[in-house]
C-alpha cells in the first residue's frame, strides 16, 4: 500500500501530474472575490469563511477525475484489482494521495488569503483547523465519485454533479466552524460534527469504491 | 493446477462461450484459439477474476493468478526501474537485475516509459509477469507489436522460467509463439444466439 501511494505523489509531482493546479486555481478564485464585491473590509471580513471554504472545495473537485481515469486509461486498475493489494485499501490510499497533493496544501495556504479577505485574526486557527479536519471526507467522498464515473467520456461534468452535493454537509459545517471563531464563539460543535463526516467517509466509502470500481472493471 | 468446468461468460449481458471446460497440469500452457470476437478475452478475463462468470466453476491457487492484456499498465511519467520496482513492491517481491535482461531492458532501464516505442512497452508489460512471481499467467494476445526475436525471448522465458518451475499460462494469440503446449479452439463452445440468463449487470 505504500509502494501505491509513494507511487501516486510521484506521478503528481512529476510532469503533466497536476500538482499545484487546485491550489493555484484556490489562489486566483480567491483573490478575485475583492475585484469583484469591492474593497469593502467589513464586507469581506463578513464573507471571507464561506469563500474560503467554498474555493477550497472547487479546488479539490478539480483534480478528482485524474484519481483513477489514469490507472483505468493505461490498463494499471486492472492490474492492480488481480494483485495481492484490496480494492478497499487502494481507494483509501488512492484518497490520501489525493488529499496529499491537493487538500494539504490548501489547508496551509489559505491562512494567507485569509489576510486578503480581511478574515477576523480570532479566525485564523479554526480556518486552519476546519480545513484540516474537512478536506480528507473532500478526497475521500471525491474518490468515490471518480471511481463511479471512471471509464466514461467526459465523465468530468458528470463527477462535478454528483459529487457536489455530496459535499454540502462539509462546507456547512466548515465555514460554519469558521464563522463562529471570528465572532468569538465556540466552534467546537461544528469541528465535531465535520471530524464525524470525515471518519465516516474513511470507514465506509473505500467498501463503497472498491465495489463500484469492481463493477465498472467488468 | 488450473480446473476450468462448464464455465459460461458473457460480454456486456451478451453470453458468449457456454460450457467451456479444460485442466492444465502444472508446467503446461494452453493456447487458445478462434477467431476475433469469438470471446478469447472475455474468457481470459473471467479466468483471472475480473468479471464474473455467467455459471460454471474456475479453480486454481489462491492469490496465483496475474492477468496481461494489450494494456500494459506503464506510467508514462516513471521510469523502467520504478515501473517494474512498484509491481514488484505491491506483490511483496523482489526486482532482480535478471529479469531486466532477459526482456531486454538493461540498456532502458532509466528511460521514461513515455519515450519507450510500442514493443518496446510491451517487454516492459510483460516483464512484469517475471517480476511478480504469480504462478498461473493469462496472457491476452502478448505478442502483438513484438518483433521476432523478442517474440521468441518471450516464449524461452516461458518455456524454461515459469513453465519449468511448475507454472501455467493459457494464452490466447494468433500466431506460432512455438510453445509445446496443446491448443483450445473456441469455435465449437460459441453460445448461441438466443441463449439468456447473460444479463450480469448490477446497475440493471
Amino acid at each position: 500500500m505504500i509502494a501505491l501511494l509513494l507511487r501516486d505523489l510521484r506521478l503528481a509531482i512529476r510532469a503533466g501530474g497536476g500538482f499545484g493546479l487546485g491550489l493555484a486555481f484556490f489562489l486566483i478564485v480567491v483573490v478575485l472575490v475583492p475585484f469583484g464585491v469591492g474593497p469593502e473590509t467589513e464586507l469581506l471580513s463578513r464573507i471571507a469563511p464561506g469563500i474560503l471554504w467554498v474555493a477550497s472545495l472547487l479546488a479539490a473537485l478539480l483534480s478528482l477525475d485524474r484519481i483513477f481515469a489514469l490507472d483505468y486509461e493505461d490498463g494499471s486498475l486492472a492490474l492492480l484489482a488481480t494483485s495481492p493489494l484490496p480494492m478497499e485499501g487502494a481507494a483509501m490510499i488512492k484518497a490520501l494521495a489525493h488529499w496529499i497533493t491537493t487538500g494539504l496544501p490548501l489547508t496551509l495556504a489559505a491562512p494567507a488569503l485569509g489576510f486578503l479577505l480581511s478574515l477576523a485574526p480570532e479566525a485564523y486557527v479554526y480556518l486552519l483547523i476546519s480545513l484540516l479536519v474537512g478536506t480528507p471526507a473532500l478526497s475521500m467522498i471525491g474518490t468515490f465519485g471518480a471511481a463511479l464515473t471512471v471509464g466514461l467520456r467526459r465523465g468530468g461534468l458528470l463527477l462535478s454533479l454528483l459529487v457536489l452535493p455530496l459535499y454540502v454537509p462539509t462546507l456547512i459545517f466548515g465555514a460554519e466552524a469558521v464563522r463562529r471563531g471570528a465572532e468569538g464563539l465556540d466552534p467546537t460543535g461544528a469541528l465535531m460534527l465535520m471530524g464525524g463526516i470525515t471518519a465516516g467517509s474513511f470507514a465506509l466509502l473505500p467498501f463503497a469504491t472498491a465495489a463500484v470500481l469492481r463493477i465498472n472493471l467488468r | 493446477m488450473l480446473t476450468v468446468e462448464n464455465l459460461t461468460c458473457a460480454r456486456g449481458g451478451v453470453p458468449v462461450l457456454t460450457e467451456v471446460s479444460f485442466a492444465v497440469e502444472a508446467g503446461r500452457a494452453l493456447i487458445l484459439r478462434g477467431p476475433n470476437g469469438i470471446g478469447k478475452t472475455t474468457l481470459l478475463r473471467t479466468l483471472a477474476g475480473l468479471q464474473p462468470a455467467t455459471d460454471g466453476t474456475v479453480r486454481f491457487p489462491e492469490d496465483e493468478g496475474a492477468y496481461a492484456s494489450h494494456a500494459d499498465g506503464i506510467k508514462t511519467a516513471l521510469t523502467v526501474t520504478e515501473n517494474l520496482k512498484f509491481w514488484a513492491d505491491v506483490h511483496a517481491a523482489d526486482l532482480p537485475d535478471e529479469i531486466l535482461k532477459t526482456f531486454d531492458l538493461a540498456d532502458l532501464r532509466d528511460r521514461l516509459g513515455g519515450t519507450l516505442s510500442a514493443g518496446q512497452k510491451r517487454r516492459l508489460g510483460l516483464a512484469r509477469l517475471g517480476v511478480i512471481g504469480r504462478k498461473v499467467l493469462f496472457l491476452d494476445e502478448p505478442t502483438v507489436s513484438l518483433d521476432a526475436f523478442s517474440v521468441r525471448m518471450f516464449a524461452d522465458w516461458l518455456q524454461n522460467t515459469h513453465l519449468a518451475a511448475g507454472g501455467v499460462a493459457v494464452i490466447a494469440t494468433h500466431i506460432d509463439m512455438g510453445l509445446d503446449a496443446p491448443e483450445l479452439d473456441l469455435t465449437p463452445f460459441k453460445a448461441a444466439d438466443d441463449a439468456g440468463g447473460g444479463s450480469d449487470e448490477a446497475f440493471l
